[in-house]
């Protein structure tokens, strides 16, 4: 086990209240393993890596409860001494917007080096070759002379390769992809997908990758976790959600994906809006979208095993009352 | 970037004429004369006085010759202090300007980034109310109040220092602190605002991801950008230490450029106005030039255009 | 092709535009009341404008009346504030001299407001060549040393008084006249460079496009999209302007070069209190906190206004 979270708890604190993002989430990770994390905007699943990183802005974000263990270190509660020493160095991450992500005050080359002085104590020449092959990795041609660019020299997917060359230099466990192709053309996309899946296969890292396209996560992620309101839907192993889904909001997601409807059909979309999450949400939090609902759906719920290695959070299923 | 200067340079041209010409026609047209306050003087005498100078010809002669001079730089003589030029007394009064405003503008920037840095690093805590309340106390209790009191409270009552004066190395330090501490203020604020603003940028977070520790998040990857906003207002800061020395100069009884001006343009000393109008305006175009210049040298956005 | 029939028969008429307006003046309202000190420094200026105004006709004793027995005196039950050199009453001198000091910023302010707005407006609107004049005519102004200038023509300037007796029939003394102008003059720059810039991204705004897609007339674009939208900075800016008038006004009368004795103002009573403050150290005290309590309570307020209505800060 690479990665075990417990409870995780993470709350904003607002002028219009308190804010759950993340309320009670769990799951686990196995080396080399990759995890999907699957949600709409809103759905806690950014929120939930960044505590992981402890990277939420506190104030007014706050890390109410759980544990993260990472390989036996506790993630949100270690000293900070100790996360930074982890922090990029066995777990990094690369985040959604490229164009914003660097710092557009220094060069490509020192932002590249950093991790390696920070966690390797590399000196400076030996660093600089180091971050040149690894953009040379990462396939960004002639990486030795576009060292010196800055950030704004590049395009959206050449400074996203820059990212994760950044992320890898170190050959981290993990690593933390927070919906890295958003943000890019859909031929670029495809290329930094088959890019990541290169190098995790080179460098054996576990994946968590966070994103909104159901798509991404069946050609990418040997597991998924769907989150909705702060919370896991469900989890299973992604052939398993895919052929069988044990929840009416996986069910829903499938449903609107334009490519897999029927020629001519009217879109599917699933009605009604996310829940307030500053509001205390007692049962489960799809009931006023879910086509399934009954009045025993407004008592408190827990996700509980329906399947091998399945997990999910509707009561009527684990009943078994509905099929999906 | 040397095309860049040169244009530059070329385009002060037009600008020192424009001030000059307004300058000098707004001092001529003004009502009274640099000999008029000399009652004592025969008539006959002011006349042959004014020959001397030239003030007997047609205005526009006046003018032209006037030009023509300054082409030369030079700034002729001083009306009021006949064995002088105005080249002379400013070379003399300016070093003194120019220490006072130096020193000045390192305290401000002293106290003034430090105070930010630490208000930015934790917001709306104690540690940021503190300074803030002091920089806003910096801003609202102008120079003319702090400079009295300061030179009374230090100088008269404690003896720490003379009161006023600028004889001694210790003389130096009142009026740069009286001068600095405004500008500090308003560093100050400036830099809390501009490094708020870098450190809630996505490529900060990068940075902590990649397991920086605090104070490399803060002086290598978040100083540069937060202290633009307060390299922009260098110049007009310098500006205004240079031209806000009027007061504490004469608070402090400090022979330098400021006080000269003041004393000069009472006295209708119209040579010593124009010159001291143009070094002033030729200062601060040079001083906005090296401004713009460290701008797009810190910011690799930014090009010469 | 379903799509067009979707969309509701509009008429470019007034009705469509919702009065959003209201709501976000409302909220910004709000957004200010909560800010206790921005509430604070607001009551507070308002109680010291009625109290220079109305005060110097309530308080028995005069700014002018000279009591050379008297001299200086520290403040006691009959002079609140002490009496001067001359044995004028300080308080009475205190209420007529902020009353002078409110005047300046206060019509200084409007005179830079007026000319800074038209300025900016015209240059963001036109566009083109005329904008590419103007804004360089505004750069080379900035460039110039202004305190200098406003110097100059003060010093310059006010020997001209004599010619202008007439103005004082009409109870305006040709010296704050000249305050107001020469201050005004150098204090637009700043509210030309923000209004034209607000106007320019304005017109590059998708609701502004919006507006014209619909048809609305020109005028109405102007009244009803984007003056509401330039207004939060203006307003900022101003409130922002006033301290800085003020003490440019303080600082200027400091030099001498203000309003003249008996009259006074809180830079000339300053001034008159730093020349003896070592005997009669009130004399500075008391012009000195009220300058600095106005221009904290200005700037309170004006850090307040920018945060409830929500304005990129421009200066700082």
């Amino acid at each position: 086990m690479l990665l075990q979270v417990e409870n995780l708890k993470t709350s904003f604190h607002t002028r219009n209240g308190i804010v759950r993002a993340v309320n009670g989430v769990s799951f686990s990770l196995e080396k080399g393993e990759t995890l999907g994390i699957v949600g709409e905007s809103g759905s806690g699943k950014s929120v939930t890596c960044y505590s992981l990183m402890r990277l939420i802005p506190q104030p007014p974000g706050k890390i109410e409860g759980g544990r993260a263990l990472f390989d036996g270190i506790d993630l949100l509660n270690c000293s900070e001494k100790q996360l930074q020493s982890i922090r990029g160095k066995r777990i990094s991450m690369i985040f959604q917007d490229p164009m914003t992500s660097l710092n557009p005050y220094m060069r490509i080359e020192d932002q590249l080096v950093e991790p390696l002085l920070i966690h390797e104590k590399l000196n400076r020449a030996e660093a600089v070759n180091r971050a040149a092959q690894a953009l040379a990795d990462v396939g960004v041609p002639d990486a030795r002379r576009r060292l010196r660019s800055y950030p704004h020299e590049f395009s959206g997917g050449m400074r996203q390769r820059v990212m994760i060359a950044m992320a890898l230099i170190t050959r981290p466990e993990l690593l933390i992809a927070d919906e890295p192709t958003t943000a890019l053309d859909v031929t670029v996309q495809a290329q930094i997908l088959e890019l990541v899946r290169r190098l995790q296969k080179e460098m054996g890292m576990a994946v968590i990758w966070i994103t909104h396209d159901l798509g991404v996560v069946a050609e990418f992620c040997q597991r998924v976790v769907v989150m909705y309101a702060g919370r896991i839907v469900e989890t299973a192993p992604t052939a398993a959600l895919y052929r069988n889904p044990k929840h009416p909001y996986t069910r829903a997601l499938q449903r609107s994906i334009p490519a897999l409807q029927p020629k001519g059909a009217e879109l599917f979309t699933i009605r009604g809006l996310p829940p307030d999450l500053s509001r205390d949400i007692r049962g489960c939090p799809f009931v006023p979208r879910c086509e399934f609902n009954q009045p025993q759906c407004e008592n408190p719920v827990s996700l509980e095993p329906v399947g091998e290695q399945h997990c999910s959070a509707c009561v009527r299923v684990q009943r078994k009352e509905i099929q999906l | 970037m040397f095309r860049f200067i040169a244009r530059r340079i070329l385009q002060f041209i037009p600008v020192l004429f424009v001030i000059a010409t307004v300058t000098f026609f707004m001092l001529r047209l003004a009502p009274g004369g640099p000999f008029d306050e000399d009652k004592k003087i025969p008539e006959e005498i002011v006349r042959k006085i004014e020959a001397h100078y030239g003030l007997d010809k047609p205005l526009w002669q006046q003018y032209l010759i006037q030009m023509k001079n300054l082409l030369k730089g030079d700034l002729g003589p001083s009306f009021k202090y006949p064995k002088h030029t105005v080249n002379e007394l400013i070379a003399e009064a300016f070093p003194v300007s120019l220490q006072l405003g130096g020193l000045a503008l390192l305290v401000a920037m002293a106290l003034g980034i430090t105070s930010g840095l630490i208000a930015s690093l934790r917001p709306n805590t104690t540690s940021d109310y503190v300074p803030m309340a002091i920089a806003m106390l910096g801003i609202c209790v102008p120079t003319f109040v702090t400079g009295p009191l300061l030179s009374n409270y230090f100088g008269l009552k404690l003896g720490w220092f003379n009161p006023g004066g600028w004889f001694f190395p210790e003389d130096r330090v009142l009026p740069a602190l009286t001068l600095g501490f405004y500008y500090a203020a308003y560093i100050s604020r400036l830099t809390r605002g501009g490094m708020l603003e870098i450190l809630n940028q996505d490529y900060i977070r990068t940075a902590r991801a990649k397991g920086a520790s605090t104070s490399r998040v803060v002086l290598r990857h978040a100083l540069k950008g937060g202290l633009l906003p307060v390299v922009s207002f260098l110049g007009p800061a310098v500006a205004g230490l240079l031209t806000g020395s009027f007061v504490v100069e004469s608070i402090f009884n400090i022979p330098g450029l400021g006080r000269f001006f003041v004393i000069s343009a009472f006295n209708r000393d119209y040579t010593m106005v124009l010159g001291t109008v143009l070094f002033y305006a030729t200062l601060i175009l040079v001083l906005n030039l090296i401004v713009d210049i460290v701008l797009v040298w810190l910011n690799p956005k930014l090009k010469f255009e | 092709m379903p799509l067009a029939a979707e969309v509701p028969n509009l008429t470019p008429s007034d009705e469509i535009v919702p009065d959003k307006g209201t709501s976000l003046w409302l909220d910004a309202w709000h957004r200010l009341a909560r800010n206790k000190l921005a509430v604070a420094s607001a009551v507070f200026l308002f109680l010291l404008a009625i109290a220079c105004f109305i005060g110097p006709m309530v308080v028995k004793n005069t700014y002018y009346a000279q009591n050379l027995e008297l001299g200086p005196t520290p403040p006691s039950a009959s002079h609140w504030l002490g009496t001067d050199k001359l044995g004028r009453d300080q308080f009475a001198r205190l209420l007529i001299g902020g009353r002078v000091s409110l005047m300046v910023a206060l019509c200084a302010t409007f005179v830079s407001l007026t000319i800074g707005v038209f300025w900016g407006a015209i240059a963001g609107f036109v566009g083109g060549k005329l904008d590419g004049i103007m804004m360089r005519i505004v750069d080379i102004l900035y460039s110039l040393p202004f305190t200098i200038f406003v110097i100059l023509l003060m010093v310059f300037f006010r020997d001209l008084e004599a010619q202008f007796r007439w103005l004082d029939r009409f109870g305006i003394p040709f010296n704050l006249l000249l305050l107001f102008g020469a201050i005004g003059v150098v204090e637009w720059l700043t509210m030309a460079r923000i209004v034209r810039g607000q106007v320019m991204s304005l017109r590059k705004q998708e609701f502004i496009e919006a507006a014209q897609a619909l048809g609305l007339r020109r005028r109405r674009i102007i009244f009803r999209h984007m003056i509401p939208n330039i207004l939060g900075p203006i307003i900022v800016y101003t409130t922002l302007t006033i301290p800085a008038v003020m003490l440019l006004e303080a600082f200027l009368s400091f030099l001498g070069l203000g309003v003249q004795p008996p009259m006074s103002s809180w830079g000339l009573l300053i001034k008159e209190g730093a020349e003896v403050m070592e005997e009669y150290p009130w004399l500075l005290l008391y012009p000195g906190a009220a300058l600095a309590a106005t221009l904290f309570a200005l700037n309170f307020l004006g850090d307040g206004l920018r945060d409830a209505l929500d304005v990129r800060a421009s200066k700082d």
